[in-house]
């Protein structure tokens, strides 16, 4: 490992206090910004914003209910953050999350199905592992294009994502529909259920809490260790760090790349995989509920940290269960969450320059204060 | 069977050919003034959102194309300064920062949208404009010259915008801005004034693109109306090689593809309709794979300037 290096990873794990919370402060400001200008709009709509606000206060946290489908919410976030995490820190841009959540979700169900008579000690890992095969492989489409032919894995994980909904509209409309529906003559757009035993386990009763929350948390934390205690890791933070230095120190810049957006994938397909077995037990029609964008909004506001991306995911996960409450109380549609969305993103990503320029001070102040003291 | 290869299908097919490409282009011609000034906005759709929700309003309320139009190209502007100055002035990553405006335009279109109309109405947009002489010609004038004046509007544009981008000084302002913004700005080219006008022209050009679909080839507005077209577009910016020439090729493939697939459901072949719609974007991955080592793309494309840096 060269020299200059060493230094780096000694710099990161000094605890910077300043910089953690300078860190932390600007997305939160970014968000206050977001939620004043969702303000303006809802006065232009006469609603009163304090009306609506305290709705999706009360909405995300104010109930047993409230507070656990907030989780359930944040539990896709999560995941789909934790592989933004991934693939930000390889800079690698991976937008289509809602794509590889879709066909996790698809596999995730074909699989029980098809193995309806596996115990459940051996059907859930399973298939919660071909859910994270079936996203892999949707990420690792873009990953090996950009790999080996450099195409634009921004374009093409977005055409990825319209190709996998429309997979799912035909699979869901033929060989997946609930046979139950045909007999019935329903024909409803959605899948049989799913064995019991395919089921995860819910963790409050009459709430759709499940066991998949946990393992979210449990990945987040494996995420962390692969990415800063493993070589592997430490060779996809390098090549988004400076690709340039990783290359030339032998490190395989593309085959990198398309390993992190491989492994995005298929945090988004286990994503998938726990709304069928732990949440609907079954496929519906926007079964992504956009949590593929969304997901990256939490990724963004965690930092690009696994860690840092759970509580951003509760954040969210309140905001859009708020969001769903302000729609049934004050008629102000649900839209309103995503457009506010967008602007925490816009902001976000804006303050990062004053992030940096921070940091360049601070580095500057501390190589003038080493020249001063020798 | 037989019927597709009849002459009036195939002459049906490739007038709504025309009409289909009619957003790409403006869409995909917008953006490359954006991408040749180094700038890629990946908000194209949410762009094109949010201007066809507010020239289908205008429409709807005051029964004048022009004024919708005009909304239409307000609203990208403003579209256009909130992309450049986050992307330009704070310079943010540009890939997230359009997919930040993208998700604002999705959300705010869709909010605006079921407030003040709420069930999906249509208006009586731009009508078709028949070229004398020209569209009397048999078959061919109806594929050609037959079309609203937005359509034409658009084929317009591809020399227009060769002319600017190849012989103008704002064009060789734009490209050099895009390819060496450190040697542009020494030879005192403003590079941040350069990008914004360059993002503003492509996002009104998206907003335009946006108005030809609710107030010209569709007349209504619903929900996420354009579903990804203008992601397509930016698409058709890197397998047009960043050539007006390119992207009209390759929008017309699109919306040929896409016009076949209409009428192979139209006449009941049995295609399910999903595989259908799946076409243009399997193509669109296979196009990029194919043609995207051809043509270098601008080398600053995606990364802000910053003085004194390299």
């Amino acid at each position: 490992m060269p020299p200059e290096k060493d230094e780096k990873a000694v710099h990161a794990r000094r605890f910077d206090f300043f910089g953690l919370f300078f860190n932390a402060l600007l997305p939160l400001a970014g968000m206050l910004l977001a939620l004043l200008i969702g303000a303006i709009m809802l006065l232009i709509l006469k609603v009163n914003p304090l009306t609506a606000y305290a709705q999706m206060i009360n909405g995300a946290f104010g109930s047993v209910s409230g507070l656990t489908q907030t989780l359930v919410k944040a539990t896709p976030l999560l995941l789909v953050g934790l592989g933004i995490c991934i693939a930000f820190r390889a800079s690698v841009i991976n937008i289509g999350g809602e794509g590889q959540i879709i066909v996790g979700a698809l596999a995730a169900t074909w699989f029980p199905l098809t193995f309806r008579t596996w115990p459940g000690w051996l059907l859930i890992p399973s298939t919660l592992l071909v859910g994270f095969m079936a996203g892999a492989i949707w990420g690792f489409v873009p990953g090996i294009l950009k790999a080996r032919l450099r195409v634009n894995e921004i374009l093409t994980t977005v055409m990825m994502n319209a190709v996998a909904l429309q997979l799912m509209n035909l699979l869901v409309r033929s060989v997946l529909m609930d046979p139950a529906g045909i007999s019935a003559g329903t024909y409803l757009a959605q899948s049989e259920r799913l064995p019991e035993q395919a089921w995860l386990m819910r963790l409050v009763p009459k709430t759709l809490l499940n066991t998949g929350s946990l393992i979210a948390v449990a990945l987040a934390i494996v995420v962390y260790i692969f990415l800063w205690r493993t070589t592997i890791g430490y060779r996809i933070r390098a090549v988004g760090f400076n690709a340039e230095a990783a290359r030339f120190s032998g490190i395989n810049v593309p085959f990198n790349q398309a390993l992190s957006l491989t492994l995005a994938g298929g945090f988004a397909g286990i994503a998938g995989a726990i709304e069928v077995m732990g949440v609907q037990h079954r496929l519906l029609e926007g079964i992504t509920s956009g949590y593929g964008f969304s997901g990256i909004v939490a990724a963004l506001f965690g930092g690009l940290h696994p860690l840092g991306t759970i509580p951003a995911s509760i954040l969210f996960g309140a905001l859009l269960v708020g969001g769903d409450k302000m729609q049934r109380a004050v008629q102000v549609p649900n839209s309103l969450i995503d457009a506010i969305l967008g602007l925490v993103v816009l902001f976000v990503v804006g303050s990062a320059l004053w992030s940096r320029r921070w940091a360049a001070h601070r580095q500057m102040a501390a190589a003038k204060n080493q020249e001063e003291q020798a | 069977m037989n019927d597709v290869f009849q002459l009036s299908v195939i002459a049906g097919i490739l007038t709504s050919a025309i009409r289909l490409a009619t957003p790409y282009l403006y869409a995909a011609i917008g953006e490359t003034f954006s991408q040749r000034s180094g700038v890629l906005n990946l908000g194209v759709d949410g762009i094109m959102l949010l201007s066809a929700y507010a020239s289908f309003y205008v429409v709807l309320n005051t029964s004048s194309i022009w004024l919708g139009l005009l909304a239409a190209i307000v609203v990208g502007l403003l579209m256009g300064l909130l992309m450049s100055f986050v992307s330009v002035t704070l310079k943010a990553e540009q890939g997230i920062s359009g997919i930040g405006l993208y998700m604002f335009g999705l959300g705010l279109s869709s909010l605006l949208f079921k407030i003040t109309i709420g069930t999906v109405k249509t208006v009586t947009g731009f009508q078709p404009v028949k070229i004398p002489l020209l569209g009397n010609i048999p078959v061919i004038g109806e594929i050609f010259f037959n079309h609203s004046l937005l359509v034409y509007g658009a084929f317009l544009l591809v020399p227009v915008a060769w002319w600017i981008l190849e012989k103008t000084t704002w064009g060789l302002r734009i490209k050099s801005v895009g390819q060496n913004p450190a040697a542009a700005d020494s030879l005192g080219v403003n590079v941040d004034r350069v990008r914004y006008v360059s993002v503003c022209i492509g996002a009104m050009l998206a907003g335009i693109a946006g108005a030809s679909l609710s107030i010209s080839l569709l007349n209504l507005f619903q929900d996420n109306l354009t579903a990804g077209q203008g992601f397509i577009a930016v698409a058709l910016v890197y397998f047009g090689g960043w050539k007006p020439v390119g992207i009209l090729w390759g929008a017309l493939l699109f919306s040929t593809v896409n016009a076949f697939q209409l009428w192979m459901q139209v006449l009941g072949v049995n295609i399910p309709s999903d595989v259908a719609i799946m076409l243009p974007y399997l193509l669109t991955i296979a196009a990029l794979a194919v043609t995207i080592n051809r043509v270098r793309q601008p080398a600053a494309l995606n990364k802000p300037f910053e003085r004194g840096e390299s």
